[in-house]
């Protein structure tokens, strides 16, 4: 054996272990990538995820809501921080990666290129799209590498709070006037299927699976994840009285779960490739935040400098 | 009721205003750190709207005030619903507004009216951190960089203009029946102002004469920036009027 | 221009206890990255007390010197009172 095969088996014992994986210790350089990779992408999710929701704070339908919105998308800048930091310990800056995203080398959650037309997909958002981010989170708490677990524990608790606030969203629409629900069931209609694709392609096409299953970043399937969401929704759409729009979701006594209807993948790739409805404006609007920002970082960068040395000034003259 | 209402309506569209930059920050820690001074502000507005409701009575909701009056009955500053421009633009605003807004809440603290009292003592401690974060932030902007220098003089060559309003009292706030519950608000103006100058001056920012002080909004007289704020704000409640949320 | 130092963030929870490292984030400054941890990990009340400091001026035991440094501590069991053995009827010891 090689000392690198040697290296590798003494990681893949440690994981196979369940231990966790710190930022100095020895670790495959397809380990870090993949990382890198996947905490990126998520951290870019919740950055992204900001705009279409905060596209509502301003014409929240009351204070209440307006508070809670307002409390939630903050939330989402600070899961993006979380994680970008859990970045940086794999040894690459937030200024790289934030390069990766504006120049369109790194993607994000194909979700957030859709639309939100109305308030009630402000609901909507939070109760499929937070119910599924919750459903692929809470694994990742047990994430082998350890400052990506312990970020994700920190945003799974304060997440838990948004898929509430929009389920009582739905909830309202759903029991208000003729109109509210029917505002309600269009945002049903329109968020269910791409919350569904969220899971990522079907288990035969995914690229990166079975490797981060083996190392411990994943541990359950897109499918199976899939699956879970679609059963455990159903029922919560009964209670809204609002119907799935899929004439293909129907529950399977044999199987002990729902049979439902196929994705449109060729839209998935669509929207992923960067073909969706908002890709440019999500992505301009975040290029445009951090180009207006430069002057900013770089004047507290100037000042801090000018503190520095004004100090190094005056203990000089004390110490003369 | 119409001076509580003035209070809430400085902080709603201060905080309305703010809402605006949630994920359009210069950096994330700064969108997060607006984004808590709009939740302070709102979170204010909205404790005093409660009162206002229950002075007025007759089922009035907290929201019946930010989300059903037009233009003419708002109460508050021509300051805070200017645009936000550049951040330098919303740093100087902030901070004038902090500047009356800390000391207001100082005197607010000793108003006859015990509820007021109670509110200003509360809000006092969040006023504190935003005149802590908008002084900072404009000491390091003024005397950061030649660019951030000359921005933040831009902006404060714009918005001087609306600084002393606050200290002008109004009709209403003159009115003898508000004595010792309204703030004499020309009393704290010299706090206000020193604390100001002094910010200024570590800002290396001169302050630019102010020939004519724009004022009318606590009289319901505004800018046009308001008629757009609240077309916004109160979009849904017109749209699908008696319907809840 | 360069970047915001990154700051490593610890939290004391409550009086009586430790500052815990929480995190990390960016500022220009010191005082600045105490504002920002205020904001970004307090939200929901979660400290009375911040610490914050350079990322960089943290120096970090090695791992690959875990065994050396860890590992003799391990046989050492009469540094713990359960080594010592006491008669059961002995109390408030």
């Amino acid at each position: 054996m090689t000392e690198i095969q040697s290296l590798e088996k003494r990681f893949q014992d440690r994981i196979d272990n369940e231990e966790r994986i710190e930022p100095r210790d020895w670790m495959p350089e397809k380990y870090r990538k993949t990382l890198i990779r996947q905490i990126s992408q998520h951290a870019h999710s919740e950055i992204v995820g900001m705009l279409p929701e905060g596209n509502w704070i301003t014409r929240a339908p009351n204070l209440r809501r307006k508070l809670g919105l307002i409390a939630k998308v903050q939330d989402e800048a600070g899961h993006g921080l979380y994680l970008y930091s859990a970045c940086e310990t794999l040894g690459i800056s937030r200024d790289e990666v934030l390069d990766q995203l504006h120049t369109g080398k790194a993607k994000y959650s194909s979700i957030f290129n859709y639309p939100t037309l109305t308030w009630a997909d402000i609901g909507a958002i939070g109760w499929l799209v937070d119910g599924a981010a919750i459903l692929n989170q809470v694994p990742i708490c047990r994430c082998s590498y350890g400052p990506y677990a312990r970020a994700m524990v920190r945003v799974c608790k304060e997440e838990s709070f948004h898929q509430r606030q929009g389920y009582e969203i739905m909830l309202a629409l759903a029991n208000g006037t003729p109109e509210q629900k029917e505002m309600a069931q269009d945002a049903l209609n329109r968020w269910w299927w791409p919350s569904l694709m969220m899971f990522g392609p079907s288990d035969s096409e995914s690229t990166h699976s079975a490797q981060s299953m083996a190392w411990k970043i994943k541990r359950f399937s897109n499918d199976e994840l899939r699956q879970r969401m679609v059963d455990m929704t159903k029922p919560q759409a009964d209670i809204l009285g609002l119907t799935i729009p899929d004439p293909d979701l129907k529950w399977n006594d044999e199987k002990g779960m729902h049979d439902f209807g196929e994705i449109d993948w060729g839209e998935f790739w669509a929207v992923v490739k960067g073909d969706g409805p908002c890709n440019k404006e999500r992505l301009a609007a975040r290029v445009k935040a951090h180009e207006d920002g430069q002057w900013v970082r770089d004047a507290a960068v100037a000042y801090s400098e000018k503190q520095e040395a004004r100090k190094a000034a005056t203990d000089t003259t004390q110490v003369a | 009721m119409k001076y509580v209402l003035q209070l809430a309506d400085n902080a709603m569209i201060l905080g309305q205003r703010l809402a605006e930059w949630c994920g359009h920050g210069p950096i994330l820690e700064q969108d997060i750190a607006i984004t808590n001074i709009s939740l302070d502000l709102i979170g204010e507005a909205r404790v005093l709207y409660q009162y206002a409701a229950e002075i007025e009575g007759g089922g009035k909701t907290e929201d019946d005030y930010p989300y059903k009056r037009d233009v003419r009955d708002w109460r508050n500053l021509l300051l805070v619903e200017q645009p936000n421009g550049h951040f330098g633009y919303t740093i100087v605003r902030q901070f004038m507004f902090d500047c009356y807004h800390y000391f207001h809440l100082k005197a607010m603290a000793d108003s006859k009216d015990e509820r007021l009292a109670v509110i200003a003592k509360k809000t006092i401690k969040e006023a504190t951190y935003h005149l802590k974060y908008s002084s900072e932030w404009m000491i390091r902007l003024g005397d950061g960089t030649e660019e951030s220098r000359s921005k933040m003089q831009e902006a404060l060559d714009d918005r001087i203009r609306f600084f002393d309003e606050a200290f002008i009292p109004s009709k209403l706030e003159n009115d003898e029946s508000l004595k010792g519950i309204a703030v004499d608000c020309l009393s704290i103006r010299d706090a206000a102002w020193t604390k100001f100058t002094e910010v200024c001056n570590t800002a290396t920012l001169t302050i630019p004469e102010v020939k004519f002080p724009q004022k009318g909004g606590k009289d319901g007289m505004h800018t046009e920036h308001l008629g757009f704020i609240l077309a916004e704000l109160q979009f849904l409640q017109k749209s699908y009027p008696n319907s809840n949320w | 221009m360069q970047n915001w130092p990154l700051y490593e963030v610890f939290i004391r929870s409550k009086n009586g206890l430790s500052h815990k490292h929480v995190g990390s984030l960016h500022a220009a400054d010191a005082d600045m990255a105490i504002t920002n941890a205020r904001d970004v990990y307090t939200r929901r009340k979660e400290g009375v007390s911040i610490w914050v400091v350079e990322s960089k001026d943290i120096k970090a035991s090695n791992p690959e010197d875990s065994e050396a440094l860890f590992d003799p501590a391990e046989d050492k069991v009469y540094r713990h009172p359960t080594f010592y053995d006491l008669p059961d009827a002995l109390e408030h010891m």
